[in-house]
């Protein structure tokens, strides 16, 4: 008697407690739940316990993180400013190789040929002194600052060139995969100073702690989840502030947007900025994660899969996108380790299903938790969403 | 940056005002424009004189909305001169500087924000700084909050206020851009065809509308409907192929001989007809 008026109680505050939930104190509650859920059972189960987390998942479960970070930059740009980004990898990568070089100058002596200023391939290469831009790479203040200078700034002058002349759409897309691919092939050239072919790699330690120590792999976890958390707050402050509601306007009315006094262009610009630099510190996370950077990160098809993520997520969302960061590259981790050759098929199968039975992804599935907060009723909610779908298989068949 | 005739930036917000001491608010000067050897806007000339409602009939291809496009900076002229009251050169500004400046524009197909609410589109075209981190740190003021409100009851839209305005009806969508516009607080509006499409209702509602906006601010309406123009206007303004026909009441232009020849004989004896039954 007494324990089922508590549960009605708890119910109660429950249902109030979600009423006053934004989206941002679910994703980030969630966030902290999981993240403390991971460390507990990693730190105080012992390994062949049923609740022990391995440090190997660890790392996966980090590498995740990172995926639905630059997830959420992509939907940033593509879903709230309907800029098709097909080069987010660029920015990724970026912010990845300027962890990598800081992780190269903290090898110091224990590198093959023990030089203690020159990472092993410059040697190799018979480079007698460092590169003018691998300059203050050691320090980690400037590792930091990087992160954000170096894809902040190819987004500012891409984006300042081409959203001055006006360049929208599909034309952009092509040009930012141009772009990630122009960057593939420089980096592959020995003489450009990154390692080549190879790219960085055989790290030790970061910040005087050993990337080989369970406690580092665990920490860098927790860094991640903090840094996907302080993320989606800076994007669910961008989106809902009249910023946010002028890049909407800008994706659904641009010439309006300009006649109302607005510059566009700008918006545009900043927004691709602040969607690269997530990118790049979603790369820089990533990195000691993996224990590698190369080329090959650039790649188009890897900017493609983003995209694929954020779709299948659901768009204009931001938690949509994070849900299909994690629930493609579980999927694909999964799928890999039992067929590897059907993987493709299957994220192409995926993405098809996803397009025609789920418009607005997986977060159109979730249930309407959200939509109670909102002021339509329920009737109202319903026909909107029909309406919605509508429209969502319009523009995507467009 | 909003520059004068000569060139020179002007930045005291007194001085960003057009001068209308000779009562002109729009000067519209030998502008030509031809795309690909055709000849959009031939020599022409217009004035608008400050709180003025001017209605602009022509036949399709006249250049009505060229010239629009021309005031606001979508299109640059060959030639010529386009000026916002005495000192302000609109040739040197981009469409965003010239809608600061205080012109406004309606489009001929409805363009709202879909994605966002009626309130919020009227928010966003409220006059002030468009700057980013203005933006980005914005609060709404209750002053402003007032104007939005004040503004949604001018369009008879508070019912809807927070409805996306993708929802709207196609006539509630064109209040609602008038509405925009009208947040910006210009001192010129340039509607193009404000009632294509709209209930005979909706239609008078509009009407009235925009009679009781000129006074304050000075509208210039592209509009085919002749009963619609009856309606409204004072003086008319015809344009054909690209230069100013005749301008004046409606009554004179409807006695004008080239104006029949030209505009209402093209469309046949029907135009000639519906327009002579209202006479």
């Amino acid at each position: 008697m007494t324990t089922s008026t508590t549960l009605a109680t708890e119910n109660f505050s429950m249902q109030k407690m979600f009423k006053t939930l934004s989206h941002l104190h679910v994703v980030v509650g969630t966030l902290f739940i999981a993240t403390l859920y991971v460390t507990i059972c990693n730190l105080f189960f012992a390994e062949g316990s049923f609740l022990h987390v391995s440090d190997y998942t660890v790392s996966l479960f980090g590498k995740y993180l990172c995926y639905a970070l630059l997830a959420l930059a992509v939907d940033l740009v593509w879903g709230y400013c309907g800029i098709l980004s097909l080069g987010h990898g660029a920015f990724f990568t970026l912010g990845g190789y300027a962890m990598g070089m800081y992780l190269m100058r903290q090898i110091g002596d224990r590198g093959v040929y023990g030089n203690p200023d020159l990472p092993d391939f410059m040697v190799f290469l018979s480079w007698t002194e460092l590169p003018w831009f691998w300059a203050g790479s050691s320090s980690i203040f400037w590792m930091i600052a990087m992160v954000f200078i170096g894809p902040g700034l190819l987004a500012y002058v891409f984006g300042s060139m081409a959203f001055r002349s006006r360049v929208s759409g599909v034309y952009l897309s092509i040009m930012t995969q141009a772009m990630t691919y122009a960057l593939m092939l420089a980096f592959f050239r020995n003489e450009m100073g990154f390692g080549g072919n190879n790219g960085l790699t055989d790290f030790k330690e970061i910040a005087g702690f050993s990337l080989q120590e369970p406690s580092t792999k665990l920490a860098l976890f927790i860094i991640t989840a903090v840094a996907l958390a302080i993320a989606y707050w800076i994007s669910n402050y961008i989106v809902n502030s009249k910023m946010g509601r002028v890049v909407t306007a800008t994706r659904d009315a641009e010439s309006r947007v300009r006649f109302v006094g607005y510059k566009p262009e700008h918006y545009k610009v900043w927004i691709f900025v602040v969607s690269a630099m997530l990118a790049g510190v979603a790369g820089a996370l990533y990195v000691p994660q993996v224990g590698i950077i190369n080329p090959g990160e650039f790649s188009p098809l890897n900017s493609i899969e983003m995209v694929i993520w954020v779709a299948i997520g659901g768009r204009c969302t931001l938690y949509g996108a994070i849900i299909g960061a994690i629930v493609v590259s579980y999927a694909k981790t999964r799928f890999t380790a039992i067929m590897p050759e059907a993987w493709l098929f299957a994220l192409g199968g995926l993405f098809v299903l996803v397009t025609l039975l789920l418009p607005k992804g997986i977060a159109g599935l979730l249930p309407n938790l959200f939509d109670k907060m909102s002021m339509f009723k329920s009737d109202e909610s319903k026909e909107l969403e029909v309406k919605d779908k509508k429209e969502a298989t319009t523009a995507e068949v467009k | 940056m909003i520059v004068d005739k000569s060139g020179s930036p002007l930045t005291a917000t007194e001085n960003i005002k057009p001068d209308t001491r000779h009562g002109v608010i729009l000067y519209v000067e030998d502008v030509s424009v031809s795309f690909d050897g055709f000849k959009a806007l031939n020599d022409l000339n217009l004035y608008i004189n400050d709180g003025e409602l001017r209605c602009l009939i022509g036949a399709n291809g006249a250049g009505k909305t060229t010239l629009m496009d021309v005031i606001t900076g979508k299109t640059r002229p060959d030639k010529g001169k386009v000026n916002f009251g005495q000192q302000i050169d609109l040739l040197k500004l981009d469409e965003s500087e010239i809608a600061k400046a205080g012109i406004g524009r309606k489009f001929q197909k409805p363009t709202v924000f879909e994605a966002l609410t009626v309130f919020e589109n009227i928010e966003l075209s409220l006059a002030g700084d468009k700057g980013i981190i203005t933006s980005l740190f914005h609060k709404l003021s209750g002053e402003q909050n007032d104007r939005i409100g004040e503004i949604l009851q001018t369009i008879g839209l508070v019912a809807e206020a927070y409805y996306p305005a993708g929802r709207l009806s196609h006539g509630q969508k064109q209040w609602l851009e008038i509405g925009m516009l009208l947040a910006a607080e210009p001192r010129v509006l340039l509607v193009d065809e404000p009632v294509a499409g709209m209930t005979g209702q909706e239609t008078e509602r509009t009407a009235e509308l925009l009679t009781s906006l000129a006074g304050k601010h000075s509208v210039i309406v592209v509009e085919h409907d002749m009963a619609f123009v009856r309606s409204i206007a004072r003086k008319v303004t015809v344009l054909h192929q690209g230069t100013v026909l005749a301008e004046g009441s409606m009554s004179e232009i409807q006695a004008n001989p080239e104006v029949i020849k030209v505009y209402l004989g093209e469309d046949g004896g029907s135009a000639e007809k519906s327009v002579g039954a209202q006479a």
